[in-house]
């Protein structure tokens, strides 16, 4: 027996060493950023606490038991086996310490629960894996994909301080206005999550959920989605810049003009035609960016989840076809309509492309003219 | 019945019967012990294929990035050990119990329904074969976790969600038809003088975890229906675009769900009931309030389902009254702690290695249970939900609380199913390596799932890349240790130093006082209660 506790602490000795590497993840809930999330925080210490003594108490007793009432120190065991006075006080006393818990408690909750008189509405829309964000009172909405590499997640290139939590477009929001969430989703159950602000609402298909915060300091804050939603669940992050009030106007007032000016140039490029390496070049992109995850970068697919788009008789045959899956989906399975996700010349690269790679050579060029024209059929 | 006793020929040939040899014997055993035997083994058997899909998890995740299984095949794993572990060992693990202890500590002859039990049991491996082959049709396995929230397992999964269908169905009506027996058996069949109140608390416990699953076990049915019509028959109940809600699934998922984590935790009770006061050569303290705190559990289990939805956006009020409901639940928990420890205080103890895990079930249940408490309340839940702290929780309770519960049964009981004492050195080594290896397992989850890292993700970011390394080497090291325990038990079963009737030194019941190994049939005749 002793040389076998001995064993088991010195492997445990070992463990612990080892376990000191990683000084760099904070070992207990965050405190956030606002007020809400710093009251999350206290009252979680506070139950903490309280489990400890309860935890100290109790395994106190019973391990004074186990070392005082041993057979092998030769004492003759006691026969008491009930007690009413003491049943009903250790009955009682947990009674109350739950009240003490349930008040602060209460009052967090009300206070997290109360979307009303938001400065700023924003749409959330989790999609298979990427989050969309339209702002309710300014005429700009973007989505927000992952922004790590393929190379980094296969171990091929040095992973980044970020890893796994950066976007190409995180949310900005602006300090010190109370900014409501609308959360919803496209396809399948999400949840929206940013640990500094203690805000994690799910996402349902067909129904939108309100959540809100209140950010006093500018800064940088990461999260990711919380529910699993299929294949790339751990693959779908959350970025949100809070900037100042006056760089918050500024930067949506740059990005309302941006997206008008792409709208426009978009229409303009109705008239004009892409050659081919431009065609597959940005078709390129946008099938790593979206379609990928699905379809695979080398375009065979799952088989019997996502279906191969090399050698299928929709990407060699049927361009209507092909067009019309694109822009509008398929309904009951994961194909998602990306009229709204991508632009006409995007619709146009990304189809003209999955008919030209991997040995797909059709040589059909499709220009963003003909999208338009599909569109409005 | 009654008529068997009276008829002659019937008395002869009862003389003569004894177990059938070979193959047959098993497949149409009606004998209570042998189909004990078959669901304990079969549980074995699939705590280590659902352990070896834990260790497929681990070890993808001992490293940030990809390097072992791509996602999809990642998510199947989760879903299958969820799937496995609750319905392949940890049920059938106590229903084998219940089958080989409840007439032998009422003092009844056999379970009520023989053939009824037959075939509960000979029903699982179809079920457990449907599920697995699942894995190798093209598109894989059930990948939706073992929640299978819609619509991920409707519109979104690939048609293995129709075989997970029918083997759930299966596992269902296994399990009512074992609830069934339970009922009927501890009803009827208690030798006279067996008053209720007069019952081992593990035939108590188990008693109403029957009614748990009768109530239940058809939730379940349902709801795995509606996600089989749903994905094939046109329905909408879980598609808001056909004026159904995904949030209805969950609620009649948690519904069945949460009796169901009780389903896996009151038996437990009932073992470490009977354990700690044999070791403590002293009576249970609060035997009656036992009785009351089960029942108090198991009608609280019906009003906190939606503990596990907090952040799917329900009503204020809604939230409130359910984080108070499963706050209170930890009133009558905190009952059986203390009432355990009572019985311990001023006893005479030894360690045998069913007191270890018993001893070890209280303290690390009750850690699972205090994690259990803080995630009981709501604004804090936003945090902790869906991460690994959730993780550590369950896995705190299900596997150091049912599991170690599994254990310390096992080993008390050995020497009266097999007759012969099991290795006291080889035990102690298996109980040491487990206790350690768990804590490294799943103690530092608690801190990652604190640290933000969510759970079910086949990748994560760097700051999680050590603790998710030791976990993982903790994972391995716990598997291994189970590998200690087949070793015991196959020695045992060959052979060993002659066990005596009453086995334990403190041992009270029915069972110590007949022959170890226990006889074909326990009680012909009924045994007087005192």
């Amino acid at each position: 027996m002793a040389r076998t506790s001995y064993l088991c602490w010195s492997l445990l000795t070992f463990l612990l060493a080892f376990s000191t590497q990683s000084a760099e993840m904070p070992l207990n809930m965050t405190q956030g950023v606002t007020e809400i999330s710093q009251q999350v925080y206290h009252l979680h210490m506070k139950i903490f606490y309280i489990c400890c003594a309860i935890g100290v108490a109790v395994f106190g007793v019973m391990f004074w038991s186990i070392i005082h009432h041993r057979k092998s120190k030769g004492v003759e065991p006691a026969q008491f086996h009930e007690s009413t006075k003491v049943e009903l006080l250790w009955t009682a006393i947990p009674v109350i310490i739950l009240i003490i818990m349930a008040i602060p408690a209460t009052q967090t909750l009300i206070a997290m629960e109360d979307t009303s008189e938001a400065d700023v509405s924003i749409l959330i829309t989790g999609s298979q894996w990427k989050w969309h964000y339209k702002y309710m009172d300014h005429k700009v909405e973007y989505f927000s994909l992952l922004a790590t590499t393929r190379q980094q997640i296969d171990n091929k290139l040095q992973k980044g301080e970020n890893y796994l939590l950066e976007v190409d477009r995180p949310l900005v929001i602006p300090t010190g206005k109370k900014v409501r969430f609308l959360v919803t989703s496209d396809d399948v159950i999400h949840s929206w999550w940013v640990p500094a602000f203690a805000v994690k609402k799910d996402a349902n298909p067909g129904f939108i959920n309100e959540a809100w915060t209140r950010v006093d300091q500018p800064g940088i804050y990461r999260g990711q989605c919380a529910e699993l939603c299929g294949k790339d669940h751990g693959f779908m992050p959350v970025v949100v810049i809070a900037k100042e009030q006056a760089d918050f106007e500024q930067w949506i007032a740059q990005e309302a003009a941006t997206q008008a000016a792409a709208k426009d140039a978009e229409l303009k490029l109705l008239a004009m035609n892409m050659s081919k390496e431009e065609l597959m070049t940005l078709g390129e992109k946008t099938y790593m960016g979206y379609c990928a995850a699905c379809h695979q970068p080398n375009g065979m697919g799952i088989p019997g989840v996502f279906p191969a788009l090399k050698g299928s008789k929709m990407a060699l045959e049927d361009l209507p076809a092909h067009i019309d899956i694109v822009l509008n989906g398929k309904t009951g399975t994961s194909m998602q309509a990306f009229a709204k996700q991508l632009t006409l010349s995007e619709i146009a690269a990304v189809v003209t492309y999955e008919r030209n790679a991997w040995d797909n050579n059709t040589g059909d060029l499709v220009q963003a003219a003909d999208i338009a024209k599909a569109q409005s059929k | 019945m009654s008529t068997v006793t009276t008829d002659p020929h019937a008395h002869a040939e009862h003389e003569h019967h004894g177990p059938a040899k070979g193959l047959k014997r098993w497949l149409y055993t009606t004998n209570h012990k042998d189909i004990g035997t078959l669901y304990l083994l079969f549980s074995l058997l699939m705590f280590f294929i659902g352990g070896a899909m834990a260790m497929v998890i681990r070890a993808e995740l001992f490293q940030p990035g990809l390097q072992i299984v791509e996602p999809n095949f990642f998510n199947q794993m989760t879903t299958v050990h969820g799937l496995i572990m609750v319905f392949g060992a940890v049920m059938p693990a106590f229903t084998g119990l219940a089958n080989w202890l409840i007439p032998m500590m009422i003092g009844a002859p056999d379970m009520a329904l023989p053939r009824m039990n037959n075939w509960s049991f000979w029903i699982l491996p179809f079920a457990f074969s449907i599920l697995l082959a699942s894995l190798f049709m093209e598109g894989g396995g059930p990948s939706f976790g073992w929640t299978f929230y819609a619509p991920l397992s409707t519109t979104y999964s690939n048609d293995s969600t129709a075989l997970f269908v029918f083997s759930v169905h299966i596992m269902g009506i296994s399990s009512i038809m074992g609830a069934i027996n339970v009922i009927v058996t501890i009803m009827n069949l208690r030798a006279p003088g067996m008053t209720y109140m007069k019952m081992p608390l593990f035939v108590w416990t188990w008693f109403i975890t029957a009614y748990l699953l009768i109530a239940v076990m058809p939730v379940l049915a349902g709801v795995v229906t509606m996600v089989l019509t749903d994905k094939y028959f046109g329905t909408s109940f879980f598609d808001a675009a056909g004026g159904g809600d995904p949030v209805l699934f969950q609620h009649i998922f948690w519904f069945f769900g949460h009796p169901e984590v009780y389903i896996m935790i009151l038996p437990a009770f009932g073992i470490i009931s009977s354990i700690v006061p044999t070791f403590s050569r002293k009576p249970l303290f609060g035997y009656a309030s036992m009785v009351y705190a089960t029942s108090s559990i198991a009608l609280l289990s019906f009003l906190v389902w939606a503990h596990h939805m907090f952040t799917t956006g329900m009503p204020v009020a809604a939230e409130l009254f359910f984080m108070y409901c499963t706050m209170l639940i930890a009133v009558p928990t905190g009952v059986k702690v203390f009432n355990w420890v009572a019985t311990m205080w001023r006893g005479a103890m030894t360690f045998e290695v069913p007191m270890m895990f018993s001893l070890a079930f209280i303290v690390l249940f009750t850690i699972g249970g205090f994690s259990g408490l803080m995630l009981a309340i709501t604004p804090a839940d936003f945090q902790y939900h869906d991460t690994y702290f959730v993780v550590a929780h369950f896995h705190y309770v299900l596997v150091t609380g049912a599991v170690f519960s599994i254990m310390a049964a096992a080993y008390y009981w050995l020497p009266k199913w097999t007759g012969h004492m099991y290795d006291e050195t080889l035990g102690q080594w298996h109980f040491w390596c487990s206790l350690i290896s768990v804590n490294v397992l799943f103690f530092p989850m608690h801190f990652v799932g604190l640290a933000g890292m969510p759970r079910r993700i086949p990748d994560y970011a760097l700051q999680f890349a050590d603790f998710n390394a030791l976990i993982s080497i903790g994972g391995f090291a716990f598997g291994l240790s189970q590998l200690l325990f087949v070793w015991l038990v196959v020695k045992c079963i060959k052979g060993g130093e002659k066990a005596t009737d009453q086995v334990w030194e403190g041992a009270e019941g029915l069972e110590w006082t007949i022959a170890s190994p226990a006889p074909y049939h326990s009680f012909s005749t009924p045994p007087e209660i005192k």
